[in-house]
């Protein structure tokens, strides 16, 4: 990164935490294969499993814990090896659930990007993510859950960008990711909440996932999610003041109703497409998106704004911050947003 | 303590640890597919790897990196829609159950020294053959590409699952896919790839991002690219050398444990494994005696299950001999003197149970 680079696109993917960064570097050490017999195996594999116990302390989390590659695989593994077939998934998910979802039934959103729970009532496997990646907003898993486990559903949660900040939801399976919460890229987690809930494929992971787990990665990822939380409040109250900056240069908040996770906001700039902003902030050392990072460089319009019926979509931008983001960048931000938009 | 396992997995090479690290310290976190500045940095560090990673591949296809070679296999098999699948009686289980499970699988028949017939009968309609390059239990090199070309004579894809042979060994010329896997090389878990010759369709297994040209979505990490590329490029780089020194160490293993039997082909095999047994003995109880050797019975995998290994049977041994045999890895920073001493105390404690 050059000295003026600022960096505003944490939901992509955030910094690795120095404690993560250790606990990667002391994993390194345990190098041994956790299947294998021998003491250094053993070793490997009782570090696998206090990893296992104190994830589920860290999450608040009383069932059961597969280790993935990342939350794609995570999805992929729930939609894919599901006991009940998956009956329905918001319009909003990230294409990592969409693309699998095939001919299930499409919940809705309201204008603020929030899902009916009513609607939710669906006697099968219904995906709903806690937190959108393009706009913060959080869905009422709570009660979207009430609803599916009444109707006899599973609940799915793609939890990738509220995990290691807000509370893990009310859901049956749960998808994470280390990468979005300062644990490194390559590693992420399927929450089980019965094993009768999926249909093993045999291997490691008590069957749910073959492939030698990666225990540096596992360990980093813990580190991660046991780090201090406090950063939120205060990106809060900096993300409250880029919103009224935005707001008093011209700009609209998307789904500025809906309670949304603190570190990402949308903002649309009428009149001037996210492509030509982005070309602009890129110039200018400054990192955001365009809806997600897998679709930055298509031109395809956000599914996540027209599902929202947001006029003006294709003049949205994503500001995510992070752990380090200061008054001062979030000011230079708002800077150059006001001359990008000739306010 | 003594390693001997290197076929579970083998130590982080410096070198790939090195170069992780910049993309594990504070500014080298970014997303390889974010368009801006810090994110095309991640990607072209992810290309280099990439061609690192070819380096060991044949020419004329592309490297698909995957979260491990389970899942590069699983997106081989799985995805290229196979129906009937011919696997040799020794893949991995990676091979076998994925076939058993998403297909029909026929098994190739191997012969006393675990290899299959160059021109084994392939059964007809088999769409997809897999024939592994070296074997994780007892270091076979299987004839790939006569099988291979006979395979695609016959309108077949042929899977190899190279996990044990890649960067040891030349990468098969004749397959269609070719998994590998990074921390057998001595680059970090948690990473693998699949390579596909240009022309062969498959469908992606995991969905999303469609990162990979949208073959297997999910965000990269550059420091596990980069330190499989810089593995794999080190393994490039001393293919002869890692040779040479493994040649040298299997001498002097076989010259200290000359009683024990070898369990598969002397001629056709990678010299990093030693797969011996001895009549009558008690594996567990050599295991618990012998507590600073790191060895093992069989595949990691299996370990702990109590099955009898489906490729000692493959070999056509008995359950009694198939369970009183051993596996010994090594490889590039097993020291010879420590071998000779760990072989010498093996030996002595199976003497002690009147073997």
């Amino acid at each position: 990164m050059t000295f003026d680079s600022l960096y505003l696109d944490h939901a992509a993917t955030t910094p690795l935490l120095p404690a993560a960064r250790d606990a990667m570097l002391e994993g390194f050490a345990l190098w041994a294969n956790p299947s294998s017999p021998h003491r250094a195996g053993r070793a490997a594999r009782a570090a696998l499993e206090e990893a296992r116990a104190r994830l589920k302390t860290a999450l608040g989390w009383n069932g059961e814990v597969v280790f993935t590659s990342g939350a794609s695989e995570a999805l992929a593994l729930a939609l894919t090896r599901s006991a009940l077939p998956l009956a329905a998934v918001s319009a909003v998910e990230h294409e990592a659930v969409l693309r699998h979802a095939g001919a299930a039934a499409r919940l809705g959103v309201d204008a603020q990007g929030l899902v009916d729970p009513a609607a939710c009532a669906v006697a099968g496997l219904v995906a709903v993510q806690q937190v959108n990646n393009e706009t913060g907003v959080i869905q009422p898993l709570g009660a979207v859950a009430g609803a599916v486990r009444a109707a006899g559903g599973v609940l799915l949660a793609d939890a990738a960008q509220g995990a290691g900040k807000l509370a893990t939801p009310d859901a049956d399976l749960i998808a994470l990711s280390a990468h979005k919460f300062g644990g490194p890229v390559g590693v992420g987690v399927l929450l089980v909440r019965d094993w009768a809930m999926l249909k093993p494929t045999g291997g490691q992971e008590r069957g749910y996932r073959a492939g030698t787990e990666n225990l540096p990665g596992v360990l980093a990822m813990l580190a991660a999610l046991e780090a201090d939380r406090g950063w939120l409040d205060q990106a809060a109250a900096l993300r409250a003041r880029l919103d009224a900056a935005i707001t008093a240069a011209g700009g609209e908040i998307v789904a500025a109703e809906a309670p949304r996770l603190a570190s990402i906001a949308a903002y649309r700039m009428p009149g001037k497409s996210a492509n030509a902003q982005l070309i602009r902030f890129d110039g200018q050392g400054i990192a955001v998106s365009a809806g997600s990072a897998c679709s930055s460089g298509s031109l395809r319009t956000s599914h996540v704004l027209d599902a929202m019926g947001i006029a003006g979509a294709g003049e949205v931008i994503r500001v995510s911050l992070g752990r380090e983001t200061t008054a001062a960048e979030v000011d230079r931000f708002a800077a150059a947003w006001r001359e990008v938009a000739g306010a | 303590m003594i390693y001997l396992d290197y076929q579970a997995t083998t130590p982080l090479a410096p070198e790939a640890r090195a170069a992780m690290a910049p993309w594990l310290a504070e500014d080298g976190f970014a997303n390889p597919h974010s368009p801006h500045r810090m994110g095309r940095a991640a990607k072209a560090a992810v290309e280099v790897a990439r061609d690192q990673v070819a380096s060991l591949l044949p020419p004329g296809g592309r490297v698909i990196f995957t979260g491990s070679a389970t899942e590069a296999i699983n997106l081989a098999i799985q995805g290229s829609g196979a129906r009937h699948v011919a696997a040799s009686a020794i893949e991995h289980a990676a091979v076998l159950d994925t076939a058993r499970a998403c297909s029909t699988l026929s098994e190739l028949p191997v012969d006393a020294g675990g290899l299959v017939a160059p021109d084994a009968a392939l059964p007809a309609g088999a769409d997809l053959v897999a024939v592994m390059q070296v074997n994780n239990e007892i270091g076979t090199i299987q004839p790939v590409d006569e099988l291979a070309a006979r395979a695609r004579a016959a309108g077949a894809l042929v899977l190899c699952d190279a996990v044990q042979g890649a960067g040891k060994l030349a990468a098969p010329e004749g397959a269609d896919l070719i998994a590998l896997s990074a921390h057998k090389l001595y680059g970090p878990k948690g990473i693998g790839a699949l390579w596909v010759r240009d022309g062969v369709q498959l469908r992606p297994l995991i969905h999303g991002g469609g990162q990979e040209a949208g073959l297997r979505s999910g965000t990269l990490s550059p420091a596990l690219c980069a330190g499989f590329g810089a593995a794999a490029a080190l393994a490039a780089a001393r293919m002869a050398d890692d040779a040479a020194h493994v040649g040298g160490l299997w001498q002097a293993a076989r010259e200290v444990l000359g009683r024990w039997t070898l369990n598969g082909s002397e001629s056709q095999r990678w010299h990093g494994n030693l797969n011996l047994r001895l009549d009558g003995l008690d594996v567990a109880r050599l295991m618990s005696e012998c507590r600073t050797v790191m060895f093992s019975a069989g595949s990691a995998c299996a370990s702990g299950s109590g099955r009898p290994s489906h490729v000692l049977a493959a070999l056509g041994l008995a359950p009694a001999a198939a369970k009183s045999s051993i596996r010994l890895g090594f490889g590039r920073y097993t020291v010879r003197d420590e071998l000779v001493a760990a072989c010498a105390a093996l030996d002595a404690a199976a003497r002690e149970q009147g073997c």
